[in-house]
């Protein structure tokens, strides 16, 4: 037998593992690995970490979905996806105006979101097909003026129902709208599986796993595979006789239509709604864990939205914590947040053409 | 007369490629002198050696030596070239559209005059002299006997105004010894070509040396004093324009005789039923604009389609499939054809294989397998399974044919499932072919099918071809810049100059012929003369 040297192999594995993954997620994964050897010693609860984690994934799932159609299809990051997700807190307050409850109410509220995030996904994949080549770019800020643009209505819609409009004043609704009468949580409630004193959101996962799966087969559809062939090269596209506009317009209302089911998805596990300005930065979490699952602006699979959520909320669950113990100010563990998710997605957008 | 430019014995490789092989040049004042030939002659890297170019730079450098005035000049960048006299007027304009004339004319070269705060500041903050801008400018305009407004804006003018702004800009320089024009009339007008050329002598009498590239050939005849052939980076001949004929020019040109295709030529003739037949054909493709050509291609024929580069011979396939605007009327196997429809043309059964492999031919970062049946799943729905309603992919057969394929074409990859980006040029290529196979074609359109691929590989392909047209009966149109290639395989060659068809030749038609048809010249009315 020889003995290897024990440096040389540490290289050979870690040069092994960045061309298999790419570097983001390794050093995120190494990363992810200190923080639990840290929060072991400083004696945290890691089966509520794990719970916390897997939650999370349920939450986000679905919006980090909704983000590869658009890649699919050659938008790229859908930072636009604000508008579906728009679309999807519309319809949930419809759906609690109509005092739907359960996971009747819950299935109800999105077959209503499906509809109109139809409508407004078209009039946006209309829009980005105008402005081919500058999509994140101009994306990015239609979502910002669309959230604006909603705070007014918020204000304005004639909803009634008194568990969402203003205490005082009796009109125009609230920052943050609870859940907990209506469908937050229930298909966890309705499903769960106990883990050291920990409720696992066995529904909630479920639904995100249907739905990859329906992500999966779609992928492998005639139009799957011709969606992916209009993103991946649109001369080559043309030439084959796929009409390429039409297929970025479908992978944008695809993508905006998952973005309003991710947003009821997310509202449902976080059991409460918040208008105005909550959606503002919402699409930068989906498009962060997606990029750090490994996909690039032209190339996406499904093992990167579930590998890419997990790992990116995993990260940001015990990191805040541990941040907090280690550093006791108030206000750090949200900036560790923020420096953490738009650094990853800074990084990765420098490298947006992947691993070559 | 002194010999104002002298270029000896230049010899420049790119990664052991030669490219020029020891060739000299000289040029004296007020002679005119052209250098010919076809594309990849080595005609634009010698122009790039002349004006110390990066791109020879960054690769190593050249050999040989180049004298200015009879001293020998180490010309290390553009500037160095500019400040030694040498002029260019390119053939892409280098001109800033939002400006006016005189400003480009003078463009940092401005003149300039003191003001109180460039006294404190420094030179670079003196104001611009606007009348005696416009006045050289002027001067300059005037000597080409061309009446362009100097105060007007650059964009909208007709190209041929910025062609002579370009001139005028070149010799407003005080030192110009040598003006280099890159095929100047390309983009002209015949009468504005004309104009042109008589500019071309009169700065020849002010003292200019000038160094002509063109590949019209009757220009060379009408302006030259002098006349450089280059083939393959080789100079085979220089010459005085009264010691030779364009006759012999157009041969030294085309120069390899290519030993005559034996089963070429007698498969079909006018009474065979005709593929396709273009009438008043044009197609809006941008460099490679085809302007109402009429070409017949007959059943079960292999005809080549050569010329030179930007004449149209690339816009025909790709107006007949879509690919970029065209108009005009085509009738395919008699039936007329709708233009600017890709899919339509494809369900017609006419498959293509681009000459831009990367760009178009190819999605470079998914499967091999996928490259070849994409298009045959798209359009006639092939390799599906219904799956709960649902057309899902057909992976096992899928497979299948792709490793038929691999199996066919010999294509050296790792296994179906290699992205073809990183294929080497000829098994993209392969994987290309089999793609438009894949399509079951009656008619098959390859364009440049051995550019930037091996030799081996070279041939696999062209064997293939004419397999194709023998076993199958395949109509195949292959459109080349390579005339050899095109003289070993094809039955017919037609030659577009102009974006219209010169004329339809035999492979084993006198390589004269070609060359002078390649070069705009009549072959009948050349040789006649």
């Amino acid at each position: 037998m020889t003995m290897q040297n024990p440096l040389k192999l540490v290289g050979k594995a870690w040069a092994g593992s960045v061309d298999r993954f790419g570097y983001p997620k390794v050093i995120i994964f190494l990363f992810l690995i200190l923080l639990s050897v840290l929060a072991i010693g400083q004696g945290q609860s890691m089966p509520g970490f794990i719970k916390d984690t897997l939650l999370r994934t349920s939450m986000i799932g679905v919006l980090t979905l909704a983000m590869v159609p658009g890649i699919v299809s050659g938008i790229g990051l859908n930072f636009g996806v604000s508008i579906g997700i728009l679309a999807g807190l519309l319809a949930g307050c419809i759906g609690v105006e109509a005092g739907w409850k359960g996971v009747g109410g819950l299935f109800l509220t999105i077959l209503v979101a499906i509809p109109l995030s139809t409508i407004v996904g078209m009039a946006y994949g209309w829009l980005l097909n105008k402005v081919k080549g500058d999509e994140m770019t101009v994306s990015t800020y239609i979502g910002f003026s669309m959230v604006s643009l909603m705070c007014i209505f918020w204000l304005i819609l004639p909803f009634k129902s008194p568990t969402m409009i203003w205490a005082i004043g009796g009109k125009g609704l609230r920052n943050t709208i609870a859940l907990d009468n209506t469908f937050g949580q229930v298909m966890d409630k309705a499903l769960h599986l106990n883990f050291f004193g920990q409720q696992l959101p066995i529904g909630s996962l479920l639904w995100f796993g249907f739905l990859c799966l329906m992500m999966w087969l779609f992928l492998r559809t005639k139009l799957g595979v011709t969606m992916s062939a209009a993103g991946d090269n649109p001369r080559f596209a043309a030439a084959i006789g796929i009409n390429v506009d039409r297929q970025r317009m479908l992978g944008t209302t695809l993508s905006t239509v998952l973005g309003a089911v991710g947003m009821l998805s997310y509202a449902h596990g976080y059991g409460f709604f918040q208008l105005y300005v909550g959606p503002l930065y919402m699409p930068f979490i989906p498009v962060a864990a997606i990029l750090i699952g490994g996909a690039t602006m032209r190339r996406v699979t499904i093992s990167h939205v579930i590998s890419g959520t997990i790992l990116m909320q995993a990260l940001l669950i015990i990191a805040l914590p541990v941040i907090s113990k280690l550093v006791p100010d108030g206000a750090f563990s949200e900036v560790i947040r923020i420096i953490v998710s738009n650094g990853v997605i800074l990084y990765a957008l420098t490298r947006s053409g992947g691993n070559k | 007369m002194e010999k104002v430019l002298e270029m000896r014995q230049i010899s420049k490789d790119y990664s052991g490629n030669k490219v020029l092989k020891g060739v000299n040049l000289s040029v004296r004042a007020g002679e005119i002198h052209a250098l010919v030939g076809e594309n990849g002659a080595g005609k634009s890297t010698l122009m790039n050696v002349l004006f110390g170019m990066p791109v020879i730079h960054s690769t190593g450098g050249y050999q040989g030596d180049i004298l200015i005035n009879g001293a020998v000049t180490e010309i290390k960048s553009p500037k160095v070239a500019m400040d030694c006299g040498i002029g260019m007027v390119h053939q892409e304009f280098m001109l800033l559209p939002n400006f006016t004339v005189a400003e480009n004319i003078k463009l940092n070269r401005e003149p300039l005059k003191d003001n109180p705060l460039s006294k404190i500041a420094g030179s670079s903050l003196k104001t611009v002299d606007r009348a005696k801008m416009v006045s050289d400018s002027r001067k300059a305009l005037d000597s080409l006997g061309i009446g362009i407004d100097d105060g007007a804006l650059v964009s909208g003018m007709p190209v041929g105004h910025m062609q002579f702004v370009e001139i005028a800009r070149e010799i407003d320089k005080e030192n110009l010894k040598v003006l280099v024009f890159d095929e100047p009339t390309a983009v002209l007008t015949e009468s504005e070509a004309d104009v042109l050329l008589d500019a071309v002598k009169r700065l020849a009498a002010r003292g200019i040396g000038i160094l002509f590239i063109t590949h019209r050939l009757d220009e060379v005849f009408t302006v030259a004093d002098s006349i450089t052939v280059l083939r393959d980076g080789e100079q085979i001949a220089s010459m005085a324009r009264k010691d030779t004929t364009i006759v012999e020019i157009a041969k030294l040109m085309v120069g390899h005789t290519v030993e005559a295709c034996e089963r070429c030529g007698n498969k079909t003739d006018e009474n065979t039923p005709l593929a396709i037949s273009m009438k008043n054909f044009s197609v809006a493709m941008p460099g490679e604009r085809v302007r109402g050509l009429n070409l017949d291609v007959r059943k079960g024929e292999i005809i080549g389609i050569g010329g030179l580069a930007g004449q149209g011979k690339i816009g025909v396939a790709n107006g007949l499939m879509g690919m970029f605007p065209a108009q005009g009327e085509v009738l395919l196997h008699g039936e007329p054809l709708k233009l600017n429809d890709p899919l339509g043309s494809i369900q017609r059964k006419m498959a293509f294989v681009s000459e831009d492999r990367r760009g178009v031919g190819l999605l470079l970062d998914v499967s091999i397998e996928t490259n070849i049946v994409i298009a045959a799943m798209q359009v006639w729905n092939r390799y599906l399974n219904p799956f709960l309603g649902l057309r899902m992919t057909d992976q096992k057969a899928i497979r299948a044919h792709a490793l038929e394929m691999i199996k066919l074409f010999d294509i050296r990859c790792i296994g179906p499932g290699q992205h073809t980006r990183r294929l080497s040029g000829g098994n993209q290529q392969k994987v290309c072919i089999a793609r438009a196979l894949a399509l079951d074609p009656t008619v098959l359109l390859v364009s440049e099918p051995t550019r930037g691929i091996d030799i081996g590989a070279k041939k696999l392909v062209l064997d293939f071809l004419v397999k194709l047209n023998e076993e199958q009966g395949m109509t195949i149109v292959i459109t080349s810049s390579e005339l050899a290639e095109l003289r070993s395989v094809c039955d017919r060659i037609a030659i577009v100059y102009g974006g219209k068809t010169m004329g339809i030749y035999k492979p084993d038609d006198p390589d004269e012929v070609f060359g002078l048809a390649m070069a705009g010249t009549d072959p009948e009315i050349g040789r006649g003369k």
